[in-house]
């Protein structure tokens, strides 16, 4: 037993609020300096460079690449061989939320009650957390803060079997050409397919953390990515929608077993702004 | 890249009508930020026959909730949001002389018309590219609704401010343009 103080979490989650909000992942970065290339249209090919200089001089000086530094998602994989001590855990990983996003400067984005009241919660919590018992005796903490102007764009469709792959591949394309330029493009695609709904959803969020370029270990499942990639780049959406070939940066399929009855498929989309940061305590 | 056009904020009508969908421009001058929020609060304030806290009148207005300033600088990150969330109130505001808006993403047929009938342009930023565009701005001035936070209305000073025009006075819209131009569907 590895006895782990909530301290610690804490300490971690403020620091991977404000690194995943400066620093664009790496491979992001490489994906936009490498896609300019081969972008078709001008003016995409400017704003493109534009997303580059943007995510180095947030690195440069520490500041938000988007201010819509969103609703602070954190994916947190515990060792069963961990002990918190200390204190609550999800007070703790709230405590560093906040802490990142005030002393950050960051912006707050979440109201408590989404209907009647809105009101600003000041300090970005509560987090939406989920957390997966894993083998071991590390914790695995992503933090992937998202804004709306993607999230809105998302959609879940209650598929049937008889839908069949076709099914798939219309939704998810239907989909990114219809949310045209509001969740930012390059977007990258996240798919979850199986299960049922909130795992079909959570499937899609969680593919989300890939890293640029890792697919599916599945090959049928790795061949679709690529396949849906394509025919998401034919829409000619482009950077920032105003038309061109690099829509996607990547089409992340993540899948469940399922009932005999369904093929549940939700697709969550993200923008260029593409924001993670993880650490393994 | 297309030349690009260098505007002056508050605009003109003359300076509208010169301007077309897919120009590049810089705009300088003063625009005026407002969010959901704030659009509600004007377009209540206008139901209730008050008095706006700022004259609409050839006016830009930019859909932006910024992120806190740090110490040292003028604003903090402030790329546009997404505009569509302001359809519902906009037709309104163009109605009350507003000249002109900045943000990303689509608008309504409902927007696209009122620019048409009395003579207003969308103009479309690059959407998370929120530290690029804080460096046009160099003057910031509270003018509204304190309260809100990111969503309150304040005053930029901007000195080439990096925009598209989208919506023009004479119907186009750059979004289906450009798509319809590099879609291979
Ligand atoms: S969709 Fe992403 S890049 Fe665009 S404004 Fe929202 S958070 Fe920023």
């Amino acid at each position: 037993m590895r006895e782990i103080d909530v301290k610690q979490v804490t300490e971690a989650v403020a620091k991977l609020c404000k690194d995943s909000c400066y620093y664009l992942p790496e491979e992001l970065l490489a994906f936009y300096k490498e896609a300019v290339n081969r972008e078709e249209s001008p003016l995409g090919k400017e704003i493109l460079n534009t997303i580059i200089e943007n995510a180095e001089l947030a690195k440069s000086k520490d500041v938000p690449i988007c201010q819509d530094t969103g609703l602070t998602v954190v994916f947190m994989e515990i060792g069963q061989d961990v002990h918190f001590i200390g204190g609550d855990l999800y007070t703790a990983i709230h405590a560093g939320v906040a802490d990142g996003y005030v002393k950050g400067y960051l912006r707050k984005s979440s109201v408590d009650d989404p209907v009647f009241v809105r009101k600003n919660t000041n300090d970005n919590t509560p987090a939406i957390i989920h957390t997966t018992i894993v083998s071991g005796d590390k914790v695995k903490i992503t933090v992937c803060p998202k804004g709306c102007g993607s999230e809105n764009m998302g959609a879940m469709k209650m598929l049937k079997p008889a839908d069949g792959v076709e099914g798939i591949i219309k939704f998810v394309v239907d989909t990114v050409r219809s949310a045209g330029p509001n969740p930012c493009p390059p977007v990258t695609v996240g798919v979850g397919v199986g299960g049922n709904m909130e795992k079909a959803a959570l499937l899609a969020k969680y593919s989300l953390t890939r890293k640029v370029g890792e697919h599916n270990k599945n090959p049928q499942y790795a061949e679709l990515e690529t396949k849906l990639l394509d025919l998401v780049n034919k829409t000619g959406v482009g950077p920032s929608g105003l038309g061109g070939r690099i829509t996607a940066v990547a089409v992340n399929i993540e899948y469940a077993p399922t009932h005999i009855g369904g093929m549940p498929v939700a697709v969550n989309l993200n923008c260029h702004a593409a924001r993670r940061a993880e650490m393994v305590l | 890249m297309a030349e690009i056009k260098y505007i002056k904020a508050p605009l003109t009508a003359e300076t509208v009508k010169s301007l077309h969908a897919g120009d590049v421009v810089r705009i300088s001058g003063y625009i005026y930020t407002a969010r959901d929020a704030a659009h509600k609060r004007l377009t209540e304030a206008l139901a209730r026959g008050e008095k706006l806290p700022l004259d609409l009148k050839d006016n830009v207005i930019y859909y932006v909730g910024p992120s806190p300033t740090k110490p040292g600088e003028v604003v903090g990150s402030a790329g546009p949001t997404t505009s569509g969330r302001m359809d519902k109130y906009t037709p309104t505001l163009i109605q009350q002389g507003m000249r002109g808006m900045i943000g990303k993403g689509l608008r309504s047929k409902e927007v696209i018309d009122a620019c048409v009938k009395y003579g207003a342009v969308y103009f479309v930023a690059v959407g998370g590219a929120a530290a690029v565009i804080s460096k046009s701005i160099v003057g910031e001035q509270m003018i509204a609704y304190e309260d809100l936070g990111p969503e309150a209305i304040r005053r930029y000073e901007v000195k080439d401010f990096p925009a598209i025009v989208c919506i023009d006075t004479y119907g186009n819209d750059f979004y289906k343009e450009g798509i319809a131009k590099y879609s291979k569907e």
